[in-house]
């Protein structure tokens, strides 16, 4: 039923994307000033051994195209370098930060796209009653608020007068207790960094919804709808909701970039152990491996969830599934 | 069977009223087409809406009586006229290019039509779409097929049937065939004569078109910037019109046979209906116009056993 | 005088007289959008504040207080003090220009380079324009906070740095913006006639092109310095900034790593409302800008 073309399209897109993004990580990081062995190690001088060690691995005396074969080669393999701080693997430390993320970010999108739709759809049903006048208003003043104020505020108020914790995903070792108790400690420790990232990210998508659902309500094909003496409801969500949602979904996936900045300033200020606190953890260290497998990895996965929002498209819009 | 007395629908602007109808009245009988002729915005769509109470906000029906069987739909509360609409009076839009929803299969938008008036099952529901598509020379396999995968004419026919999914006493169709191509036209019109014998609708047919309406009508109702100039039987109307704007439509149409000429035309546009208009509303753009066509307003009197005509000097002229 | 100067200079009057009454009639559009207004009040407001900042700041930021550490707002200390003992007010009031200029700089390097993608993607052939368009969805792809980060770590640390970082990722919009822009004026009949009489592509770019590009590039410019201060705050508050160098961001940063959040909020409140403030300010200026010379903006 799905068009293979489009599919197969998609799919080369994606390979293609992720070549282009591992070729420039491989050159962002050699615009680094200083001598090649700034990027893999640092300190006052290395012995020669070292240094045939690392030519071996990184091919560093090689002319450029040579390294950036060999670093392809390693990328590839999960040989993404080792930290400059704790020596250890950088894609063991990349990968379970990146699962939190995911878990914290999720959540914080699910929570934000459903209330950007629900309180969307009121406020175009509602034009211009107060509900919708201030909902518009309250969206431009969070815009308007640096996410990780934002959290700094929420911190405050968390900590001095709800006494939330602060830092790490729960206070009770994994295992001790049950999981009900474990889940309440989990949600204590989310709540704010969810809170402020949901504050961040659901003005936006009321915005696109109610304006998606306002130009739905001028084509002809309400007009029909109407005149079939159908009910309000089946009115708004079969003919408005189902057409309104596709240009959501589009906001939705060019948004993903956008949320990953919100989840780093979220992480940094609630230090939540994701991939924004690795980030800013590299920055302060100077830990340019990590630095540079961090970004390779979030660029994938946001390149990623683009690519399977590109896949779910078609069954929310029949035009696409047949071209 | 429906009568419209006296409509006046004005809409909301900011420079005042605009009175689109004002004061339209006529008649449908079973079995009969009425067409509903006139220029780009004199109304006619206006009135279509007005009798089912489709109006956009902007618009609000001022006065008069929609009469469906001695009863005054514009009486009744919105949650009542949901069961008239598409029930009784169902409605077939121009320019079939986006009067479907384009993410609903053809088959979910005919079957929500029938459930929301009918209480059949799916079966049933199911046996009546395929019924509905024979009828409109529609293969029933494409029902699961969605409105981009047909052309243009097979959508007027998909919105043809639907039209008629509940056997609605008046189906009114507002410009049919404007946005299709000649031959596909042609199609159409075949397919709403053939529906009107073996069914025996009732139709408002509205269009602009003169060729559509000989072809269909019974009787029309020549409608000019929110007012009806003249109504009468097709055979009256078309050999024997009466009102100076008539004849000239009329005079407008080229013929196949007749010696090359220039096209006639009626010079001078429709008024401005937001500010004064003549007593007359033609007036500026008639021949015979006189003073009093500018003072007075005239009424609609009967100029035959089945027409009347609304115009001072009606029996003076004679048709050219 | 010759008549040919007596000429010059009379066109050059009538072409000033020309230049105010669009200035005039474009005021008269602006003022009816009363959210535009307020933004623009707004905004006068904040340069006006660092234009006077050294009439307006009490005291020298960097001075320090040493019996006045972390003090909550007072009469002497009107936002309080830090945990060096200096006041706030003086270093909100010191860095409101710096965080606006900051913004300025790094919104006009985007925002030109954004005019120039657009203007060439939508100006030559499909060939070049596809290319650019990839260009941009790659830089799209990338989420922008990230790559900001990566490229202001990688060239040494420091306001420049920043400018740059913020400037070589946020042209995306602006490029986009002027690309359909370019391309609908490409197809006028002005520009054909102008071909037709043998003008070069740069000619055409130049005169006819790029005058009626500006508008809108610098509609959109408005909100590019709106984010571009939400950038910088970000960049600065999670440790690329100069430490030297006061901005709001670098406040809340110091505010932070001294873990004086959870107990000041004289701290954290002050230097955050100014941004908030600001970049509201340009949002309703960029978006009232936005619907006077973007015709397919639709009123929310």
């Amino acid at each position: 039923m799905v068009n293979v073309t489009y599919v197969a399209k998609k799919i080369l897109g994606l390979l293609v994307t992720i070549f282009l993004v591992l070729s420039f990580n491989f050159y962002l990081f050699r615009i680094l000033p200083g001598n090649p062995f700034t990027l893999l190690y640092r300190g006052a001088s290395l012995p020669p051994e070292a240094k045939r060690d690392l030519n071996a691995q990184f091919g560093l005396d090689q002319p450029l195209w040579v390294q950036y074969l060999i670093y392809m080669r390693n990328t590839a393999s999960g040989n993404f370098g080792i930290s400059y701080q704790t020596h250890a693997s950088v894609l063991g430390l990349v990968v379970p930060s990146l699962i939190n993320t995911v878990v914290l970010l999720s959540v914080a999108s699910a929570i934000s796209i459903g209330g950007g739709i629900l309180i969307g759809m009121i406020a175009a049903w509602r034009r211009g009653s107060r509900i919708d006048v201030t909902f518009s208003a309250a969206t431009l003043v969070m815009y308007s608020m640096p996410t990780f104020w934002l959290g700094l505020v929420l911190l405050f108020v968390g900590v001095i007068y709800l006494g939330l914790p602060v830092g790490e995903m729960w206070t009770i070792s994994f295992g001790t207790v049950d999981m009900l108790t474990q889940f309440a400690d989990l949600m204590r420790h989310m709540i704010l960094p969810l809170l402020t990232l949901v504050l961040g990210l659901v003005g936006q998508y009321v915005l696109v919804m109610k304006g998606a659902l306002l130009d739905v309500f001028t084509e002809d094909y309400m007009i029909t709808a109407r005149a079939k003496g159908i009910s309000n409801r089946k009115l708004l969500w079969d003919h408005g909701f189902r057409n309104a949602i596709l240009p959501m979904m589009t906001l939705v996936a060019l948004n993903l970039g956008l949320s990953i900045g919100g989840a780093i300033q979220t992480e940094t200020v609630f230090s939540w152990p994701g991939m924004g606190l690795l980030i800013y953890r590299s920055i302060l260290a100077r830990d340019y491996p990590v630095l540079q497998g961090a970004f390779l990895m979030v660029t994938i996965a946001v390149i990623f969830a683009n690519f399977i929002a590109d896949m779910l498209y078609p069954f929310l819009d029949p035009r696409v599934a047949s071209k | 069977m429906l009568r419209v007395e006296d409509l006046k629908t004005y809409y909301k602007t900011p420079q005042g009223f605009l009175k689109a109808v004002d004061g339209v009245s006529f008649t449908l009988e079973k079995g009969e087409i009425l067409g509903l002729v006139g220029e780009s915005a004199c109304g006619k769509t206006t009135v279509a809406l007005s009798t089912i109470r489709l109006l956009s906000p902007a618009a609000q029906v001022m006065g008069g009586k929609v009469l469906l069987h001695g009863e005054d739909l514009l009486e009744k509360t919105e949650n009542e006229m949901r069961q008239v609409r598409w029930r009784n009076i169902s409605i077939i839009f121009q320019g079939a290019l986006n009067s479907l929803n384009p993410v609903l299969s053809v088959k979910q938008q005919i079957a929500e039509a029938i459930l929301a008036h009918l209480h059949l099952s799916g079966e049933e529901v199911d046996t009546a779409i395929n019924r509905l598509f024979t009828a409109v020379r529609l293969d029933p396999d494409r029902k699961r097929n969605y409105p981009h995968e047909f052309s243009g004419g097979m959508k007027q026919r998909v919105m043809i049937a639907m039209a008629l999914a509940c056997n609605p006493e008046v189906v009114i169709a507002d410009e049919p065939t404007t946005a299709l191509d000649v031959i596909v036209q042609r199609q159409i019109l075949d397919l709403i004569r053939n529906l009107r014998d073996e069914l025996h609708l009732s139709m408002i047919l509205i269009t602009h078109d003169l060729s559509v309406v000989a072809q269909l009508c019974d009787k029309v109702a020549i409608m000019y910037a929110g007012k009806i100039v003249e109504f009468g039987d097709i055979f009256t109307i078309f050999e024997n019109p009466k009102h100076p704007y008539t004849q000239a439509l009329l005079k407008s149409i080229p013929k196949m046979e007749a010696t090359k000429a220039r096209l006639s035309h009626i010079p001078g546009s429709v008024p401005d209906l937001t500010g004064e208009v003549p007593a007359c509303r033609f007036y500026g753009r008639c021949q015979f116009g006189q003073r009093v066509c500018e003072e007075v307003e005239p009424k609609i009197e009967q100029s035959g056993p089945q027409s009347s005509v609304a115009c001072h000097f009606w029996r003076s002229i004679e048709p050219r | 005088m010759s008549n040919q100067t007596v000429l010059e200079s009379e066109e050059k009057y009538s072409t000033a007289r020309a230049y105010i009454k669009t200035f005039v009639e474009f005021s008269r559009l602006y003022r009816r959008n009363r959210m535009g207004v307020i933004g623009l009040c707004m905004l006068i407001f904040f340069v006006a504040v660092a234009i006077l900042t050294p009439y307006l700041a009490p005291y020298d930021p960097t001075t320090t207080f040493s019996s006045a550490f972390l003090q909550p707002p007072s009469w002497t200390h009107l936002f309080g003090t830090n945990e060096a003992g200096q006041d706030l007010f003086s270093q909100v009031v010191y860095g409101t220009g710096p965080s606006l200029i900051i913004g300025f700089a790094a919104a006009l390097i985007a925002t030109t380079i954004g005019t120039l993608i657009g203007l060439t993607a939508g100006y030559f052939g499909q060939l070049i324009r596809d290319l650019l368009m990839r260009l941009t969805d790659f830089f799209l792809v990338i989420p922008a906070l990230v790559l900001m980060i990566v490229l202001a770590s990688i060239m040494s640390s420091g306001l420049t740095s920043i400018i740059l970082a913020i400037g070589l990722v946020g042209w995306t919009g602006t490029a986009r913006v002027v690309m359909s822009q370019t391309l609908s004026l490409r197809e006028q009949t002005f520009v054909e006639a102008s071909k037709a009489s043998g003008a070069g592509d740069f000619y055409i770019l130049r005169s006819h092109i790029l005058p009626n590009v500006m508008p809108v590039a610098f509609a959109q410019t408005v909100l590019v310095v709106a984010n571009s201060i939400l950038y910088e705050a970000t960049l600065t508050f999670l440790g690329l900034g100069n430490p030297a160098q006061i901005t709001w961001g670098q406040i809340l940063q110091f505010a932070f790593v001294s873990g004086a959040i959870t107990t000041s909020w004289w701290y954290v409140l002050p230097p955050g409302i100014s941004i908030m403030l600001v970049v509201l300010a340009f949002s309703l200026t960029g978006y009232s800008l936005d619907s006077i010379f973007n015709p397919r903006v639709r009123k929310i």
